[in-house]
């Protein structure tokens, strides 16, 4: 394959896991929900519990997004990270109080208190959401940073990225179009949270509760996505000259990849239609199985803006400080060679979702109710 | 925005970095060792049908899911700490250091999550069979994550596989096989696992002596020992013929690093190893010739030369031989090296030149060096060198690397010996009697600990400056942050961390007092 192939190949990969990712919070949704849904204990034992058997998943395709992420796109890894760090930080920060909490909340002498695991639990969702939302959104509003090769044989101070404002990232959240894409994430992670409960719950009374919450989460996530969408499509963005690879401020840039790439545009408007749906039918009749809708649409939505925020010449990760450091899926890459060895073991991507498609039909095909709970052995 | 690297940043950095990756340290190797030990009860149940050993495999199973959850949270933070405190490192390497990451991600990680939730929920779901190779993946998902990181330090130890690429000023995967079939990564591999199988091991026969001493759970603690003590006597045979491997490998690679371990200041031939000794304060003074070293010391004559090279008579290098050099024994002068790293790190910045001002004669010359074997040997393998100002900047911290060898080294026999007592204990059918031997397993656990702790220490400390050994070193491999920032998160981890083993060590403990029958909630 040629390296542009191969370039091409491995953003599409990024994307397939950054929209799998973000299906996979409604374990941070469902975790905003706990008290909410759950008003006595065993109620919340089983939404908890619920959550518990799936959050691994979320966690591990984070940790599988990093990681293929540095593989791939080493400079992003070194220049937002590094430079962003507070709010890469506080992402994580609000990880590592997730992965504890399942296990340890309901152990007894577990020090401080189940409550305080649930406090973890909603962290996570709420913050570890919105921050997220927030962090990408920079890929469409660019950051203030310089990438400059050169400093490596500069003794003084051989750092090739570096961040020009002293904020180290938290300066995105004062954009109001990268503030959106947050509260996008954060209420789509709560719906879709509600959704996979009606589907994996059999308690009536959560149940009954979820549906009327759907209802007023629905509302203000259309209202914010909307006007994220809508800027997005009038907004300028980064395109770069496919000859000479300068970078230059191009009018509607992101409305014009959606054209010039109508597959693109359409898979937009195809996720866009099932999450809809999704929550639609769940709101309109007693339907349980409105996550696949909207799960399958969030992949496609997210996976369309991937594409439209790398491919056809645009740069992912902008720069507003120098708009010629601005990384693009063809300066920040991996070599030729690491980018060919990756290919072949992303080969086995497909049998990682096969095996895992197996194990949890096994253990899965009943609802969760408290029956069900009282006798499992490994309870959270 | 930033004129030079800030000196306190890095200390900060790489104390943060210490402090996360000794966290995730104490989780990981209980898991990589009792996830097989799982695997063999849960063996052992399935072939019986005994239900007695169905209620072990559960019991240590949940320990087992106890230590994974924290495992797990202190290990995402080192991977995006590659990114977030050494970001310069994450270009000059992140193209050969990044694949190990991901396929670690995609190999290993999902196995051990997928079916660790078999593991743990499935029990009256699927069947025994299923079952059981569920636990078995678990146990080798759990390893495999283990390889690929352990191939990532290993590189880092000994960079092989790789071509600079002065365009992109970074270093490129020229062979992916020469990178993870490479023997240091091999060595470092069995030797860590094993390490962990070891820890596994005394963490199971401690645990089970406190059951014998309180007189509870007779046949479960009984059977326990026997498993471990008999995984931990084959694996720690395989750990010290490892360990030994290693610092055959190092006295090669990382010469420095050997003189370290052994705090020898002079290099000689016949050197003796020192089993055990107590550095001097005034160590290294050149005109002592070596006598100095040591305020007190046991000796095994000819053994280091041994180890070294495999002959009794060979010569080790000290660490005073490596700095001012030995043109007897052609070793090159620190000085010497610093000189030739220059001329690699001014002639990329003459190709950076010529490129500028689109000179394009120079730029093919210059650029067609970094790819000039000979170039490469005298001049860019000293790359790193370049950025160092003082020669004294090359010596690990000695003291720190000596006892933490000689402790782990010592542990190391200490645990054969105390795998056997017990296997003869067990099988003379008086163990329960033998409390000083049961206090002694109890005690025996936190050793365990320092034993693997000590061990990453010699290897992560021993190597300073580098980060990449002689081409990036430490403070090159930076993020350009302020030193504030770093501070912050440094104690924010620490106090989090902390909170959170206190935590995990409480719920553990009360668990194990809970024992098998109410085990669980
Ligand atoms: C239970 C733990 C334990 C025990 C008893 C030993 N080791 Fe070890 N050792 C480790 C646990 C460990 C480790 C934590 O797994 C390390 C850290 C880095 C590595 O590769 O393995 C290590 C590193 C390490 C290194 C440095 C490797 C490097 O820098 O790349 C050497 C030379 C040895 N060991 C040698 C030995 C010898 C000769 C032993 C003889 C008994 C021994 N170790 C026992
Ligand atoms: C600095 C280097 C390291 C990084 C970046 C790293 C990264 C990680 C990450 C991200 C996880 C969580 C995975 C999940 O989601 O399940 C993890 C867990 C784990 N890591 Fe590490 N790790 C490092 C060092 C090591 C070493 C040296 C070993 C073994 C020799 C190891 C073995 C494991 C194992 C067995 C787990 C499973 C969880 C547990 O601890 O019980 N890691 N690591
Ligand atoms: C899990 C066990 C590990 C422990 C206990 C450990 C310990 C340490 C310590 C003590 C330092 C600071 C050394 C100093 O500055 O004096 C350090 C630095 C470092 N280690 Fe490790 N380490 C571990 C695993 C790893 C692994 C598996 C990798 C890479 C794959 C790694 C990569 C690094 C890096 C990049 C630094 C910072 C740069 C440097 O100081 O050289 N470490 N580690």
């Amino acid at each position: 394959m040629s390296y542009t192939v191969l370039q091409h190949y491995w953003w599409a990969i990024i994307s397939i896991l950054g929209s799998v990712l973000a299906f996979l919070m409604f374990v941070q949704g469902g975790q905003t929900l706990i008290y909410t849904l759950g008003k006595t204990e065993d109620e919340r034992t089983i939404i908890v519990n619920s959550l518990g058997r799936k959050w691994e998943f979320t966690f591990t395709t984070l940790v599988t997004f990093g990681g293929a992420f540095f593989a791939s796109f080493p400079l992003f890894y070194s220049t937002s990270f590094g430079g962003a760090y507070w709010v890469w930080l506080a992402i994580l920060f609000c990880f590592i109080i997730q992965a504890i909490s399942y296990e340890f909340r309901s152990k007894p002498n577990n020090v401080f208190g189940h409550k305080t695991y649930e406090v973890f639990l909603f962290i996570n969702g709420a913050l570890g959401t919105f921050l997220i939302g927030t962090a990408i959104g920079t890929f469409f509003n660019g950051s203030q940073f310089s990438v400059n090769f050169a400093n490596i044989s500069n003794t003084g101070n051989p750092v090739i990225s570096r961040w020009e404002v002293h904020s180290r990232g938290l300066e995105a959240a004062l954009n109001i179009h990268n503030l959106s894409l947050g509260i996008t994430v954060f209420f789509l992670a709560r719906i879709l949270g509600l959704l996979y409960f009606m589907n994996n719950i059999e308690n009536e009374p959560v149940l009954v509760r979820a549906r009327k919450q759907l209802l007023s989460n629905f509302i203000p996530f259309l209202a914010v996505f909307l006007f994220f969408v809508a800027w997005l499509l009038l907004k300028h963005g980064y395109g770069y000259h496919p000859e000479t690879k300068v970078v230059s401020l191009v009018k509607y840039k992101y409305l014009h990849n959606f054209i010039e790439m109508p597959l693109v545009g359409l898979l937009f408007l195809a996720g866009t239609l099932l999450v809809l749906y999704g929550i639609i039918k769940s709101l309109l009749a007693s339907y349980t199985k409105g996550i696949w809708f909207s799960g399958i649409g969030t992949v496609l939505v997210v996976f369309s803006l991937f594409a439209v925020a790398g491919y056809n010449h645009t740069a992912y990760y902008p720069s507003d400080f120098d708009l010629q450091s601005s990384l693009t899926i063809e300066n920040s890459s991996s070599s030729r060679y690491t980018l060919t060895i990756m290919s072949y073991v992303s080969l086995l991507v497909p049998f990682v979702i096969a095996y895992i498609f197996y194990a949890w039909k096994s253990i899965n095909d009943k609802k969760i109710n408290l029956d069900e709970i009282k006798e499992e052995s490994h309870v959270y | 925005m930033f004129d030079n690297i800030d000196l306190s940043m890095v200390n900060w950095s790489r104390g943060q970095f210490a402090l996360t990756a000794m966290y995730h340290w104490i989780f990981v190797p209980l898991t990589l060792g009792l996830s097989f030990i799982l695997a063999f009860m849960e063996s052992w149940y399935v072939k019986t049908g005994d239900e007695r050993w169905k209620r072990i495999t559960k019991f240590w199973m949940t320990l087992f899911g106890v230590n994974f959850a924290i495992g797990v949270a202190t290990g995402i933070i080192l991977e995006f700490e590659f990114g977030t405190n050494w970001s310069n490192y994450s270009w000059f390497v992140g193209d050969i250091f990044g694949a190990p990451l991901a396929i670690e991600g995609i190999m290993a990680f999902f196995i051990e999550s997928t079916f660790i939730a078999v593991m743990f929920f499935g029990w009256n779901k699927v069947s025994k069979k299923f079952h059981l190779v569920s636990t078995w993946l678990v146990a080798i998902g759990a390893n495999l994550s283990a390889l690929w990181i352990l191939v990532a330090n290993a590189w880092m130890q000994n960079p092989v596989g790789t071509q600079f690429n002065p365009e992109k000023a970074r270093n490129e995967m020229s062979n992916f096989w020469d990178v993870i079939l490479s023997p240091v990564a091999s060595t470092k591999f069995i030797h860590t696992i094993t390490s962990g199988f070891v820890l596994a091991s005394i963490f199971v026969i401690g645990v089970s002596a406190w059951f014998l001493l309180k007189k509870r759970e007779l046949f479960m603690a009984r059977r326990s020992i026997l498993v471990a003590s008999i995984f931990g006597l084959l694996s720690s045979l395989v750990l010290i013929l490892t360990g030994d491997t290693s610092a055959r490998q190092i006295s090669k690679i990382q010469p420095m690093k050997f003189a370290a371990i052994e705090g020898l200041y002079t290099g000689k031939e016949q050197a003796g190893l020192v089993v055990v000794g107590i550095l001097s304060p005034e160590r290294g003074d050149t005109a002592g010739i070596g006598n100095n070293d040591f305020v007190f010391r046991i000796e095994i004559p000819k053994i280091l030369s041994y180890m070294a090279s495999g002959s009794f008579d060979a010569f080790v290098p000290g660490i005073n031989d490596m700095l001012y050099g030995n043109s007897e024994r052609g070793i090159i002068p620190a000085q010497e090296k610093i000189e030739r790293g220059r001329v690699a790190r001014e002639t990329l910045a003459a190709f950076k030149k010529a490129k500028d001002t689109e000179d394009t004669a120079a730029y093919n010359l210059l650029k067609n060096k970094f790819y000039d074997t000979e170039f490469k040997e005298d001049y860019f393998r000293y790359f790193g060198y370049g950025f160092l100002n003082d020669i004294n900047g090359l010596v690990p911290n000695v003291p720190l690397t000596f006892y933490s060898f000689h402790i782990m080294v010592g542990l190391g026999f200490y645990f054969v010996l105390f795998f056997i007592l017990f296997l003869v204990l067990l099988f003379r059918n008086k163990i329960e009697n033998r409390r000083f031997m049961l206090r002694l397993a109890v005690f025996t656990i936190p050793l365990a600990y320092i034993a693997t702790m000590t061990g990453w220490v010699v290897a992560e400390v021993g190597r300073q400056p580098w980060t990449i050994q002689d081409l990036l070193p430490v403070m090159a491999a930076t993020s350009h942050i302020d030193a504030t920032s770093v501070q912050v998160t440094f104690w924010l981890f620490a106090a989090l961390f902390t909170a959170l083993f206190i935590a995990e060590v409480q719920i553990m403990f009360k668990q194990i007092r809970l024992g098998p029958k109410e085990g669980r909630k």
